[in-house]
């Protein structure tokens, strides 16, 4: 069978592609509904948390980081709480990386501050003498991208009904309220950090990557 | 068989466009990563060049030059070479082919660039291997529809009805690796639903969330391995170790329980990537029992290879072409048994997440992938430029300064991955984490700074064979009639 195949370039890739796509219809289909469902009490990001999980992403942090709790003691006593599927049910993508160079960051929201991370971001190893992590300046000076933060959640509502706007819920209205609401809770940031700059920016109606990146840190519990 | 090619003649124009970008991409994309390698052994190399040099994202720049730029062109290289020959039909009798091959060509490597441009920008999906945003997507798609064209359409107009081993691989690679970039690219750009914000042009988000996203992520992540890293690399060993040997392969029925075992069993060990995660445990389960089956197909092929080379084994000493690809073939089983290894859950349970599992993937592409392609390339340059290769001289110390760069590369990074994943899970006799988790970072230094230097001389050694194939193409002694079998090469 196989050598009448190999002469029938058509049948041979007819095949060859039921071979391939058995196991993925095995595999991934059956539990995708299921797998997709939040937990009770899991609320999507607000439009600062995912302007700077953006950040998170644009300075691939997830080539270093895990977000992803193995249920061993060894980690949960090091991290927290191991992951549950539902607690990622409104991560576009999912940030779960694949090493660990640095820490796992999936609850880093309960036992880092604010000042924490402006330190940490800004000179690593003065925070942490032998660490390997480069340092983050530029967050201090470039600005978020608070309107592709708005898009993103917006897409999300409307294509894929994540509950936006809903009761008890993260509001997210329209684009010049959502804006708004992202700056005052930017200001709430600003004003536990020191960097002059960065309160100037935010008292002037601009958010630092780094307002926002840590908005997102401290979201993640 | 060979008698009838000598009557064909071959177009290789688009072969050896192909082969520069090989080339090029090949030290951009393995310079970047010997960067990588020295930061995380010294990380004040961090900042030398403001946001757009750090190791974070240099990162997806280094895996994609050599997956795609590096390994795609040398997979495309081998295409427009191999495919005329095994069909006995040249490229120049179809004009449409022809044209569709250099479209494939163009498109390509303006891709390539742009992916360089964007990704150190910062514009990317986060998704491993399939870091390019949707307007790349979009270009990737366009290129690989014209790169089937031309493998259909050849396979069309062909003189040979039966089709040689290594084309199965070709169309296996080209038929999954379309299914899994497509389901896994599936994103929505957020400025079709931007309300009325000013939001970036080139931003998307998955179309699947959470534990969803990582599962069709590694489903696609584990096997863009396979029909990348593998797949198309024993189309090229299939044909050129038996066309430089000048001996057949060893076993024809083998060939085909390692082809059709390989493509059942290998979609199935993504979810290995996943294991103690919060995807189901049955996948997991599956994940790593396939993971193990997968050795059987894998080294069907690579001992088919390896006693393809039954009773000729005095051409390793002659040939360092030979011990080129022996080597691959070699360094693909040490690759396909510890992968299966580390899907076993226990063991993941230490190796997942640390060093051991880069120094996995590097045994197999330095060792495997980038061996056998530079094998390909050596072995059609007398070929497509009618010239001896310049320096066997040169090839000989380039095999031994790389072949030991990969030892020093893996086995750093088994001490660096054994090491930290022991250490995580440490406990004092009071029931104390022993280490905190700086403790880990700072012991690797030693291992980090061996595994820099292994890449360093990896690196030296490509550059000798940039300059041995430019030699050999400029200043190698001009050939009367192609070679049948072995290439020739000048001292």
């Amino acid at each position: 069978m196989f050598h009448w195949l190999e002469q029938r370039p058509f049948f041979f890739t007819v095949v060859l592609f039921l071979f391939i796509s058995f196991a993925g219809i095995i595999e991934v289909i059956p539990d995708f509904a299921k797998a997709s469902q939040p937990l009770v009490g899991t609320k999507p990001y607000s439009v600062l948390e995912l302007a700077g999980r953006q950040v998170y992403i644009k300075d691939s942090c997830n080539a270093c980081h895990s977000q992803l709790i193995r249920p061993f003691k060894s980690e949960t006593d090091r991290y927290g709480m191991y992951s549950l599927s539902g607690e990622y049910a409104y991560d576009r993508p999912f940030l779960w990386g694949s090493k660990r160079t640095g820490p796992d960051l999936l609850r880093v929201g309960n036992y880092r501050t604010t000042d924490w991370h402006e330190n940490h971001m800004m000179a690593p190893a003065e925070v942490v003498p032998g660490t390997v992590m480069p340092a983050y300046p530029h967050q201090f000076t470039n600005i978020a991208d608070i309107a592709t933060a708005y898009a993103n959640a917006n897409t999300q509502k409307e294509v894929f009904a994540v509950p936006y706007d809903k009761e008890g819920m993260p509001k997210l209205g329209s684009w010049e309220e959502a804006k708004a609401a992202a700056l005052e809770e930017a200001k709430v940031i600003a004003a536990d950090m020191k960097n002059q700059n960065v309160k100037d920016a935010v008292a002037n109606g601009e958010i630092p990557e780094i307002v926002a990146m840590i908005a997102y840190l401290n979201s993640l519990k | 068989m060979q008698d009838n090619a000598q009557t064909i003649e071959y177009d290789y124009s688009i072969a050896k466009a192909f082969t520069f970008a090989t080339i090029l991409f090949g030290i951009i994309g393995m310079t970047v990563g010997v960067i990588l390698a020295f930061q995380l052994a010294f990380p004040g190399l961090n900042n030398l060049a403001g946001e757009y040099g750090t190791f974070s994202r240099l990162r997806p720049l280094h895996t994609n030059g050599v997956a795609y730029g590096f390994t795609l062109s040398g997979i495309f290289a081998t295409w427009y070479y191999v495919g005329q020959r095994v069909l006995k039909v040249s490229l120049k009798e179809s004009p449409f082919l022809m044209g569709v091959a250099k479209l494939h060509f163009a498109l390509y490597f303006i891709t390539i660039l742009l992916a360089v441009v964007t990704l150190i920008s910062g514009i990317t999906t986060s998704k491993e291997y399939a870091e390019l945003e949707w307007p790349l997507d979009l270009l990737v798609v366009v290129w690989w529809v014209l790169w089937g064209i031309s493998l259909f359409g050849l396979i069309g107009i062909r003189r040979e009805r039966t089709l040689y081993i290594s084309l199965w691989y070709y169309i296996a690679c080209f038929v999954a690796v379309a299914m899994l970039y497509l389901f896994n690219n599936m994103e929505i750009p957020t400025m079709l639903f931007a309300n009325g914000a000013p939001s970036s042009f080139m931003h998307s988000i998955s179309m699947y969330a959470g534990t969803n996203d990582a599962l069709v992520q590694w489903w696609f992540g584990h096997n863009a391995v396979a029909f990348v890293f593998t797949t198309p690399i024993i189309a090229m060993i299939y044909y050129f170790l038996p066309k430089e040997s000048g001996q057949n392969v060893y076993s024809y029925k083998l060939s085909i329980l390692a082809f059709w075992g390989l493509m059942f069993v290998y979609l199935w060990a993504g979810g290995h990537h996943l294991v103690y995660s919060t995807v189901p445990d049955w996948m997991q389960t599956m994940g790593s029992v396939m993971s193990v089956v997968l050795i059987l197909p894998s080294w069907g092929s690579a001992i088919n290879m390896l006693l393809t080379m039954k009773g000729e084994w005095g051409q390793l000493q002659t040939s360092p072409l030979i011990k080129f690809m022996v080597l691959a073939s070699t360094f693909y089983m040490l690759s396909t048994i510890e992968g299966p290894i580390q899907a076993i859950k226990s063991v993941n349970a230490i190796a997942h997440f640390t060093d051991w599992i880069p120094g996995h993937v590097h045994d197999g592409v330095l060792g495997w992938v980038v061996f056998m392609i530079m094998s390909a390339l050596f072995h059609m340059a007398p070929r497509m430029f009618g010239r001896e290769i310049y320096s066997k001289s040169l090839m000989e110390t380039q095999f031994w300064l790389q072949t030991t760069a990969i030892v020093l590369y893996f086995t750093s990074m088994w001490i660096a991955g054994i090491t930290q994943g022991m250490m995580w899970r440490a406990y004092d006799e009071y029931g104390s984490l022993l280490y905190s988790f700086i403790d880990t970072v700072t012991v690797l230094q030693p291992y980090y700074t061996i595994r820099a230097v292994g890449g360093l001389m990896y690196l030296i050694g490509f550059f000798m064979f940039a300059y041995n194939m430019y030699k050999t193409a400029t200043a190698g002694r001009v050939l009367d009639k192609e070679p049948t079998n072995a290439s020739p090469m000048g001292a």
